[in-house]
């Protein structure tokens, strides 16, 4: 019969050389990319400072009662995500699958991101940094069309990295150079993955810890950029009138959500490697306050730089209408500075107003380019390059930046990959003689030939529908299912004391009331507000069309139907893990009870699973 | 004799006045910004530069048509603003009071464009011959690109590491398998002096009362409800 859980170290089962790997492998998982750009981001388009309100409540009620939830599980049970929910009880063991369906859908994306920042990394180490001046044309008179009419940032990304189709349905080819950097990045990941826990609680100290070293430094450097001020000012100051704002709680609630990486399976792997007499409580509030901070803490050179891109693009636009008025009026230069600009122009107009009428002077507004708020992939690739072409030292910065993007991601691809690993090496898919990298080759390397397929000229715009389907909605149906199920079948009062087996202390009123109601109340809302909000419009994307007459604005087009049943069956795929799961086992059961009327070898073939 | 030499230096002005003026025919506007470019070193435009100028202008067209008949008082300079910009015009001795045409003169500058702008300290962008486009010069570019030369290294350093674990790995698996079959050899030579059964000594067993296994004596709620 299977050992009870008070012999652990008799199942010869992988564990952490000691606690601090562990914390700071949950740490690295949870810190990832978003923390950098979508937080700050968030912050600044709902209302500053305001939206820490709605965010501290999120992570008070969602955030710390799943992220708990997930490591007591684990802890207990010591299986990964599809063992532990079927020892829970079979019918659940389709949340286990969920989730790990959802893991490979994200890993496969979520390297080709890397792979992006590694392209970038790789770019760096040229004078001067090849993002920064357009190309010439064919005959030399002038710079390459599309590069003139955006900017030489835009270009570079759009044409020199991805290549980009103008349509998701025209692929384009395979980009040799993505391959290239594809394929270090899955030999990264295999590399710090090869066995388990072994190698990337090795590779954790440097992943987890480099990012905070990088950010203190664009701190400092951020805080002595000018018009870094302009942008810390803008990014908190609070506007609470956007607080009646539902969407503002939502995006609250989803970020913090997300942000932990719940639900998929890596939290439950990684704790199930710990000593069962652990104190997950404290553990998950650590983290979950970590995470949060290490957001916050982002945002301050983020903004600062981008207050500093901001004033410089003002300063630009205001030296730009100075020239064009000095030379339109043969004035001697230096007449016009800055500071006299306005009092000049009103001068100017009232008594030429027709040749100022004619010069076309842009508005230059401060507020208007702090406005342009920007998240994601465009924060990083387009908006941070530039401001770091206007840095002294722009190499050495740009190296940094994106050792710190691939560092932050990397961590958060362990995490990943051990919710993939863990549960096939409990399966058994493989025979027990065969070595651990062996198995972490394979995954690797069909991870690898399917991501070829974000490599084409329209893999960005897949990396779009992925991000937006499979990592988003799936999670928030696993996580409803995780709480009902560890609370309302498992039976929340046989938790609570193997909790307390594994604490020492028993579960106070805070764990029973957000367990019980608060949580799954609060992911049902999000879950909801999230599906008609998607309802709303169809679903559409912007295209980098070169060709369109509003460019360089991106134009609006609508998926093709064929790509929507793609968005559907994403989504939709992970969900219906879970009930077709429980009715498979029903009809297995239904079937099995008509062969055999004995009760007991039922009873010991469900236990059966425990070892 | 006076009065014929007054007036044909009037006509000379005059014809001067008409040929270089704003927008005139074959005119070239040029404007120059000295501060932009040299900053605290900036110096003044007066007489002596505008000489320089039409010298220069005159050796970049004596290059270009190697007829050595430009002179200086050929080039006419015009409405000179603060800015600093002014007009010029080349004229044609040989042909009464004509200019030489735009093309011959843009293509003379542009092919001296380097050595004029050097004569100023100043660059394409700030010495500007408006109407004259000129010929940009390409980005550096290194023989082999430098991104593949990082590439290569950090390749290079990943397989490594990779090769080394792969190597480590096996060689620890072969060195557990020879201590297993060596400690199952050394096992089959020591007797084992204690009975064991269910992992308790012999001795301690209380063979009347037996012993309670934990095993089965587990708690109901330790089954899950089905």
């Amino acid at each position: 019969l299977s050992s009870t859980p008070e012999i652990p170290k008799e199942d010869g089962r992988p564990k952490w050389d000691n606690k601090f790997q562990y914390i700071l492998s949950c740490i690295g998982f949870a810190v990832g990319l978003g923390n950098v750009w979508r937080f700050p981001y968030l912050c600044q388009i709902h209302g500053g400072g305001a939206f820490l309100i709605p965010y501290f409540i999120a992570l008070l009620f969602e955030g710390i009662p799943l992220l708990h939830l997930e490591l007591a599980l684990g802890q207990f049970l010591r299986k990964g995500s599809i063992g532990a929910w079927n020892t829970i009880s079979p019918y659940l063991r389709g949340v286990g699958i969920g989730s790990w369906v959802v893991s490979v859908l994200v890993s496969l994306y979520y390297n080709t991101v890397l792979t992006w920042v590694m392209w970038y990394f790789i770019n760096s180490f040229q004078e001067p940094l090849p993002w920064s001046a357009c190309p010439l044309n064919e005959n030399r008179t002038g710079f390459n069309e599309e590069c003139y009419e955006s900017t030489a940032v835009n270009y570079f990304w759009y044409r020199k990295t991805l290549n980009i189709t103008p349509d998701i349905a025209e692929s384009g080819t395979l980009q040799w150079w993505l391959i290239l950097c594809l394929a270090t990045c899955w030999a990264i990941v295999y590399l710090c993955t090869i066995r388990g826990i072994e190698t990337t609680g090795k590779a954790i100290y440097v992943t987890a810890i480099f990012p905070y070293l990088v950010l203190t430094i664009f701190l400092i450097q951020g805080l002595t950029l000018p018009g870094a001020t302009d942008g810390l000012a803008y990014l908190f100051t609070p506007n609470l009138n956007t607080l009646k704002n539902p969407r503002v709680w939502l995006d609250a609630a989803t970020q913090i959500f997300f942000s932990l990486s719940l639900a998929f399976g890596g939290l439950i792997a990684f704790s199930s490697y710990n000593p069962p007499k652990n104190d997950c409580e404290k553990d998950a509030v650590m983290v979950a306050i970590v995470n949060s901070m290490t957001s916050l803490y982002a945002s301050i050179p983020v903004f600062s730089v981008l207050g500093f891109k901001a004033t410089t693009a003002y300063w630009d636009c205001l030296d730009r209408n100075i020239i064009s008025i000095i030379n339109e009026f043969d004035l001697p230069e230096e007449s016009i500075m800055r500071q006299n600009y306005t009092s000049w122009v009103s001068f100017l107009n009232s008594s030429y107003p027709e040749k100022i009428a004619g010069l076309k002077l842009k508005s230059c507004d401060l507020q208007e380019f702090l406005d342009q708020s920007v998240s994601g992939t465009g924060l990083a690739f387009i908006v941070f390059t530039q401001a770091i072409i206007l840095m002294p030292g722009s190499q050495a910065w740009a190296i940094l930046f994106f050792i710190m993007l691939f560092s932050l991601g990397l961590s958060s691809m362990f995490g990943n990959i051990e919710g993939v690993f863990t549960p096939l090496l409990e399966l058994q898919v493989v025979s027990k003689s065969t070595p651990k990298e062996l198995l972490s080759g394979i995954i690797c390397l069909i991870s690898f030939l399917i991501a070829l397929c974000f490599t084409l000229g329209s893999g960005s715009y897949w990396i779009d529908i992925f991000d937006r389907y499979a990592g988003s909605l799936p999670l928030l149906v696993i996580a409803f299912f995780e709480v009902i199920g560890v609370v309302y079948i498992y039976k929340i009062k046989r938790f609570s004391k193997d909790v307390k087996w594994m604490t020492g202390r028993k579960l106070n009123l805070y764990w029973q009331i957000t367990w019980r109601f608060i949580s799954p109340l609060l992911l049902l809302i999000v879950f909801m507000a999230f599906v008609i909000l998607q309802m709303q419009k169809p679903p559409s994307y912007t295209a980098w069309n070169p060709k369109y007459e509003g460019f360089p604005m991106k134009e609006e087009k609508v998926y093709p139907p064929w790509v929507q049943a793609i968005c559907v069956l994403l989504a939709a795929l992970p969900c219906v893990c879970v009930p077709l799961v429980a009715l498979f086992h029903l009809t297995k059961k239904k079937c099995r009870s008509k062969d055999s009327c004995i009760v007991p070898s039922e009873v010991f073939s469900c236990q059966g699973a425990n070892s | 004799m006076l009065r014929a030499l007054l007036l044909t230096l009037s006509v000379v002005a005059i014809a001067h006045a008409e040929l270089c003026k704003p927008d005139a025919q074959n005119a070239f506007k040029v404007r120059i910004s000295i501060k932009t470019a040299l900053g605290d070193n900036a110096y003044a435009w007066d007489a002596s530069e505008e000489y320089l100028f039409k010298a220069m202008v005159a050796f970049a067209m004596r290059r270009y048509s190697s007829k050595s008949t430009t002179q200086i008082s050929n080039v006419l300079l015009c409405n000179v603003t603060d800015r600093v910009s002014f007009w010029f015009v080349v004229t044609d001795s040989s042909k009464n009071v004509t200019t030489v045409p735009g093309s011959e003169v843009e293509a003379a500058i542009r092919m001296n464009r380097n050595r004029i702008n050097s004569a100023f300290l100043l660059s394409d962008k700030t010495l500007q011959f408006l109407k004259i486009t000129s010929t940009l010069s390409p980005p550096v570019e290194p023989s082999t690109p430098v991104w593949l030369i990082v590439f290569g290294v950090v390749l290079c350093l990943i397989v490594a590491g990779i090769v080394f674990l792969v190597v480590s790995g096996i060689q620890k698996h072969k060195k557990k398998n020879k201590d297993s079959t060596e400690r199952e050899n050394l096992e089959e030579k020591v007797e084992v002096t204690v009975t064991l059964e269910n992992g308790i000594p012999c001795e301690v067993l209380d063979l009347k009362a037996g012993r309670i296994n934990g095993v089965f004596a587990a708690d109901d709620e330790r089954f899950t409800s089905l």
